[in-house]
């Protein structure tokens, strides 16, 4: 007997972080924008893209991209910073355009798609800088793992007219073909080639 | 008598046609091998494919033209071969059309995958047939393995008439070079 209000005290107070929980789980789910979700890359209905560009002898800008690849983000507007992202290519969806070129950047020469299927980015941290975002993380490609820079920005987001929440980022990064084991040399003005990354998430 | 091939040598058109296609297939083969090794600096960057894509069509013409002068042709005399020889030598010979006729088809549509045409020279473009994105992975594989596969044959054949010239001693590698018995 000495015990019963001590039990029933303690089940209010279970009962109460009952309600606090319940509360909570209401406030994250209205409250959406403010909190952090999940986003999946919008490949399936293509409204995403990787793409590269890279000078031919200095003259020009050959531009191709990757066609096959998947990805989601976390993203959360009130703390950017927390925001996390990940990307994997299948690099035999290269497309430059051009059958035979697309074959040799499948080859040994460049990127080595039978020994080498997948590329990956994961991001590790995420720093702001007023509207613009540096998102730094690993990229594995050619079976070489290094620590790349993405410059990134939104490009806007919010309720698509469909019932679902979007938010869409771009960024562009720069790569040095030999820092992942591609030795052929293509000119002196074409060491390095440049990405653009367009990415729409779509709310989970 | 001297176009047409008989029973005891082979004509000029069928002697040309093979000589041709015998220095344009290794000759192929090797250029094959040779450019793709080319640094993108290289003079020959460029033109070596442009010689592979050209000439190959050249020969796939020719060797559709050969079929169809062959099987207008009476059959030279193979009475002189062994039952084995012969059966080896039918399957060599009419095996080389199937297989280059394979080799250069896959050549072609690994150039024309993305729809472009193959240019033959400054001369014509022959134009893609099928547009399929990506084609041109499985038509490379499958073209070198045929090449692989072709200059095997021809290593088999090579040594099967060098075998019945000097050690048969026959004319079967002669009437090829100089057709039939100069009397005929």
């Amino acid at each position: 007997m000495k015990f019963a209000p001590q039990s029933s005290v303690s089940l209010s107070l279970v009962s109460r972080s009952r309600v606090c929980l319940a509360v909570l789980a209401v406030a994250l789910a209205t409250a959406s924008p403010a909190a952090a979700a999940d986003y999946v890359i919008d490949t399936a209905k293509g409204h995403a893209s990787i793409n590269f560009r890279i000078k031919h002898l200095g003259f020009s800008w050959l531009t191709g991209r990757f066609d096959d690849f998947s990805g989601a983000f976390t993203f959360d507007a009130a703390n950017p910073e927390a925001s996390k992202v990940k990307v994997e290519i299948n690099t035999d969806s290269v497309n430059s355009n051009h059958a035979e070129r697309d074959k040799h950047l499948r080859g040994k020469d460049f990127l080595d798609t039978a020994t080498y299927p997948k590329a990956v980015f994961e991001s590790t941290t995420v720093k702001m800088n007023g509207d613009k975002a540096t998102i730094v993380g690993n990229l594995t490609l050619r079976g070489v793992t290094k620590q790349i820079e993405i410059a990134a920005e939104p490009v806007g987001g919010g309720d698509d007219p469909w019932g679902g929440n979007r938010q869409g980022f771009t960024g562009t990064t720069s790569l040095a073909l030999k820092d992942f084991g591609i030795n052929f040399d293509l000119g002196p003005a074409s060491k390095e080639v440049e990405l653009t990354l367009n990415v729409e998430g779509i709310r989970q | 008598m001297l176009i047409r091939d008989t029973s005891a040598g082979y004509g000029l058109l069928t002697r040309l046609a093979h000589w041709i296609m015998a220095v344009g297939i290794i000759g192929m083969f090797v250029l094959g091998l040779w450019m793709v090794t080319l640094p993108y600096y290289s003079p020959y960057y460029r033109t070596a494919p442009d010689i592979h894509r050209s000439v190959g069509i050249l020969l796939l013409i020719l060797l559709v033209a050969r079929f169809g002068w062959r099987l207008v042709n009476p059959k030279p005399d193979e009475s002189e071969l062994s039952p084995f020889e012969r059966t080896a030598s039918r399957v060599v010979h009419w095996g080389f059309y199937p297989l280059l006729f394979a080799l250069m088809a896959s050549g072609y549509l690994i150039s024309t995958a993305d729809g472009r045409p193959v240019e033959v020279f400054d001369w014509f473009n022959v134009p893609a047939l099928v547009h399929r994105k990506g084609m041109e992975e499985p038509a490379g594989e499958i073209h070198e393995i045929l090449a692989y596969l072709t200059i095997a044959v021809v290593v088999i054949h090579a040594a099967a008439s060098l075998k019945h010239h000097f050690i048969d001693r026959s004319r079967i590698l002669t009437r090829m070079w100089s057709g039939p018995p100069s009397a005929s």
